[in-house]
C-alpha cells in the first residue's frame, strides 16, 4: 500500500515538472546578465526589465493585444450567454447539431480557421489588421465562453426569473434584476478567460494582422535576434505571471457560490 | 361574494400530442380556498401555470374579476404564486426579497416600509429582515415566499404544492396556518396539491383532476361521501370496490347484484343505466363493521384476518371472505389484532354505505 502510494507520487510530480519546468525557464533567465539561455548563470540582473520599458514597439503591441482582447471577449461572452441561456433553458429541435456547430472552432486546427479567414477576408476586398483579427478571436473564444457559462447556468433554477415576472417585473426587468446578478460569476470568467485566450492566440494573429503587430506576434518577431531575447524571457515572465493569476481568478469565481448552490435550489419540475 | 371570480372557459393546453389540461371549464368564487387535487401528470400544476401566465392555453379563455386575462404576461395579472421550491431570490437579503415586486406599483417610500412591516408580522417573520435564503429553514422560506407574493395585495394567490418540501409535524402545522391566514386576509387562493388530505383539510372546494380533466369539483364532504365515479371514489381516502352489475330500476333504488353476495337495492345517486356490467359498488373501511359475533346488518360474511396493522387510533384489518374475490380492508376503532381467536371475523355492512359507480 505504501509502496503504491509512492509510486503515484513520484508520478504526480513527475507531470507537475514536466508541465512547469520548462515554463520557469523564463523567469530564471529574464535575470540572468548573458545573453544566451544557457548554464551556468553569470549574474543577476533586472536591466532586461528595464528594456522592456524603453521599447515603444512593444507598447504598441501590448496596446493592440489589450483592444483586440477587450473587444473579442466582451463580444464572444455576450454571444455565448445567449447562446448557454437557450441551451440550458429549451429543448429545441436541432440543439445537438447546433451545439456542436458552435464548438466547431475548437476542433478545426487552428491554422485552418487562419487560412479560411484570411482567404474570405480578402476576397471580400478588406485589409488586414486588428479588425479580422478580433473577428477571428471572436470565433476562436465563443466556445470557450459557452463551456464556462453552461457550466454555470445549467442547474440554474428557472423559477426565480418566473417569480420576477410574477413580481411584476418584464423580461429585461427580470434579466437585469435576477438573471444577470446570478449568472455574474461565470460572466466574469468567461471574459477573464476570453481575454487570456485572445491575448495569447498566435496563430490567427500571424495569418491576419498585417502591420499592427499583436504581442505574440511581436514577441516571435524579436526572436530572430540574439540580443533581443532576453528582454522578451522578461515579457514572457510578465505574461505568465498575470495570465495564472487571471486564470486562477476566473476559475475561483467560476466555482463561486456554486457548492451552496446545489444544496439550496430545489429541483424544479413542471407537470 | 362573486361566484364567478374566476372564469376558466373551455381551456386546452397542449404539449405537442400530450393534452395536459383538456377542454376544462369552472368557476372559483371571490374569496373562497379551492384546491386542484391530482396525481402526478394531471394537469393541475399546467392549470395553475396558466392562471399565473406562465403558459397560455391552445384554446379557451380565462377572466378574472370580469377581465380577459387569457394573454396577458405574468407581470399585468393580479396574482401572485407561492413556488413549489419557494424560488427566493439567493443575492439578495429577505427584505429586498419581499420589496421586489413592489417596485413597479408606485408607492410611496413609508407605504413601502409599512407593507413590508405588516406583512412580515403577518406571517410572523420581525427579525428576519436582513437574512438570506441560504441562512433559512424551509418553514422560513415558505413565509417568505408568502410575504413576497402577498405584499403585492394580489387578487389571487396561487399555489404551487407549497408544503411540499416540509416534513409532516411543520406541514401539518403550516396547513393551519395558512387556512386561518385566508379567512384573515380574504384573498382568493388556488392551492395546487397531490395530497388529498391536504386539499380535504383546507380547503373550501376541491376540483379533482385526472389525465387534464375534472373528475369531480365539489366540498370535501361531498367528494368523499358521493363520490361521482371510481377515480374520485378511489383517489379521495381509501375504499374497497366489489364487482357487480346492475338490473332493473325500482324508484330510487336499482337493483345491483354484487359479486356472490345475491341481489340487493341500492340508491341510484348517480343515474346508472340499467342492465350494465361496466359498474362497481364502493365501500369504505370505517363504514363496515367487524365483530367476533354475527350481527343482524343487511350483509353479514364470515372471514378470516391475513393481516393487520395498527395505526393508533385505530386498527386495520385485511380480511378475505369465502364470497369476495378480492381481499376487503375494515377499520376498527374498537377491535384491535389481540381481540380474534384464530383470526375468525364477522365483517358487517349496511346497504346505506354502499355507492354505485360506473367504472369508465
Amino acid at each position: 500500500m505504501e509502496q503504491k502510494n509512492n509510486a503515484l507520487l513520484i508520478y504526480t510530480l513527475l507531470y507537475f515538472a514536466f508541465l512547469y519546468v520548462p515554463v520557469l525557464f523564463l523567469p530564471l533567465f529574464s535575470f540572468n546578465d548573458g545573453n544566451y539561455m544557457s548554464f551556468p548563470l553569470t549574474g543577476f540582473t533586472t536591466e532586461h526589465y528595464e528594456e522592456m520599458w524603453s521599447k515603444s514597439n512593444l507598447h504598441n503591441a501590448l496596446w493592440a493585444s489589450i483592444k483586440v482582447g477587450v473587444v473579442a471577449s466582451i463580444v464572444s461572452t455576450t454571444i455565448a450567454l445567449f447562446a448557454a441561456k437557450a441551451f440550458a433553458r429549451y429543448k429545441f429541435r436541432g440543439q445537438n447539431i447546433s451545439y456542436g456547430a458552435i464548438m466547431m472552432p475548437f476542433l478545426i486546427p487552428e491554422i485552418i480557421l487562419a487560412v479560411s479567414l484570411l482567404i474570405i477576408w480578402l476576397a471580400l476586398g478588406f485589409k488586414l489588421g486588428l479588425v479580422p483579427v478580433t473577428l477571428g478571436h471572436i470565433l476562436f473564444c465563443t466556445p470557450f465562453a459557452m463551456l464556462i457559462l453552461i457550466a454555470r447556468i445549467e442547474g440554474f433554477d428557472f423559477s426565480l426569473e418566473e417569480a420576477s415576472r410574477d413580481l411584476g417585473e418584464n423580461a429585461w426587468g427580470t434579466f437585469f434584476r435576477v438573471s444577470l446578478p446570478l449568472y455574474l460569476p461565470g460572466i466574469i470568467a468567461s471574459l477573464l478567460l476570453s481575454f487570456i485566450i485572445s491575448f495569447d492566440e498566435f496563430v490567427l494573429a500571424f495569418f491576419l494582422t498585417g502591420s499592427d503587430a499583436t504581442l505574440p506576434m511581436y514577441m516571435w518577431a524579436q526572436m530572430r535576434f540574439v540580443q533581443k531575447l532576453p528582454h522578451v524571457l522578461a515579457l514572457g515572465a510578465v505574461i505568465i505571471v498575470f495570465t495564472t493569476l487571471i486564470v486562477l481568478l476566473a476559475f475561483w469565481l467560476r466555482n463561486l457560490g456554486q457548492g451552496k448552490k446545489k444544496a439550496e435550489f430545489g429541483i424544479n419540475i413542471h407537470e | 361574494m362573486n361566484n364567478s371570480f374566476i372564469q376558466i372557459h373551455e381551456i386546452s393546453k397542449h404539449f405537442g400530442s400530450v393534452r395536459a389540461v383538456d377542454n376544462v371549464s369552472f368557476q372559483i368564487h371571490e374569496g373562497e380556498f379551492f384546491s386542484l387535487l391530482g396525481p402526478s401528470g394531471c394537469g393541475k400544476t399546467t392549470l395553475l401555470r396558466l392562471l399565473a401566465g406562465f403558459e397560455f392555453p391552445t384554446n379557451g379563455k380565462l377572466l378574472l374579476d370580469g377581465i380577459d386575462i387569457t394573454s396577458l404576461p405574468p407581470d399585468k395579472r393580479p396574482t401572485n404564486m407561492v413556488f413549489q421550491n419557494y424560488a427566493i431570490f439567493p443575492h439578495i437579503n429577505v427584505e429586498k426579497n419581499i420589496q421586489f415586486g413592489l417596485r413597479k406599483l408606485g408607492l410611496s417610500k413609508e407605504e413601502i416600509e409599512k407593507r413590508v412591516k405588516d406583512v412580515l408580522s403577518l406571517v410572523k417573520l420581525e427579525g428576519y429582515e436582513e437574512r438570506f435564503s441560504s441562512q433559512l429553514s424551509g418553514g422560513q422560506r415558505q413565509r417568505v415566499a408568502l410575504a413576497r407574493a402577498l405584499v403585492r395585495q394580489p387578487k389571487v394567490l396561487l399555489l404551487d404544492e407549497p408544503l411540499g418540501a416540509l416534513d409532516k409535524k411543520l406541514r401539518d402545522e403550516m396547513q393551519l396556518e395558512l387556512r386561518s391566514l385566508q379567512k384573515e386576509i380574504g384573498i382568493t387562493f388556488v392551492f395546487v396539491t397531490h395530497d388529498q388530505q391536504e386539499a380535504i383539510s383546507m380547503s373550501d372546494r376541491v376540483a379533482v383532476m385526472s389525465e387534464g380533466k375534472i373528475q369531480q369539483l365539489s366540498a370535501p364532504n361531498e367528494l368523499y361521501k358521493n363520490p361521482q365515479n371510481i377515480f374520485v371514489s378511489d383517489f379521495i381516502g381509501e375504499t374497497n370496490f366489489l364487482k357487480a352489475s346492475t338490473k332493473a330500476q325500482d324508484g330510487e333504488h336499482i337493483n345491483v347484484s354484487i359479486e356472490n353476495l345475491g341481489e340487493f337495492k341500492i340508491k341510484n345517486n348517480l343515474n346508472i343505466s340499467e342492465n350494465s356490467f361496466d359498474v362497481v359498488c364502493s365501500i369504505r373501511p370505517e363504514a363496515m363493521k367487524i365483530d367476533t359475533v354475527k350481527s343482524d346488518w343487511d350483509i353479514c360474511l364470515e372471514g378470516k384476518i391475513r393481516q393487520t396493522s395498527y395505526l393508533g387510533e385505530m386498527t386495520k384489518f385485511y380480511v378475505e371472505t369465502k364470497e369476495l374475490e378480492k381481499i376487503i380492508t375494515v377499520s376498527s376503532q374498537h377491535f384491535d389484532n389481540q381481540s380474534f381467536k384464530n383470526n375468525d371475523c364477522f365483517i358487517s355492512i349496511s346497504l346505506e354505505d354502499i355507492s354505485l359507480l360506473n367504472k369508465k
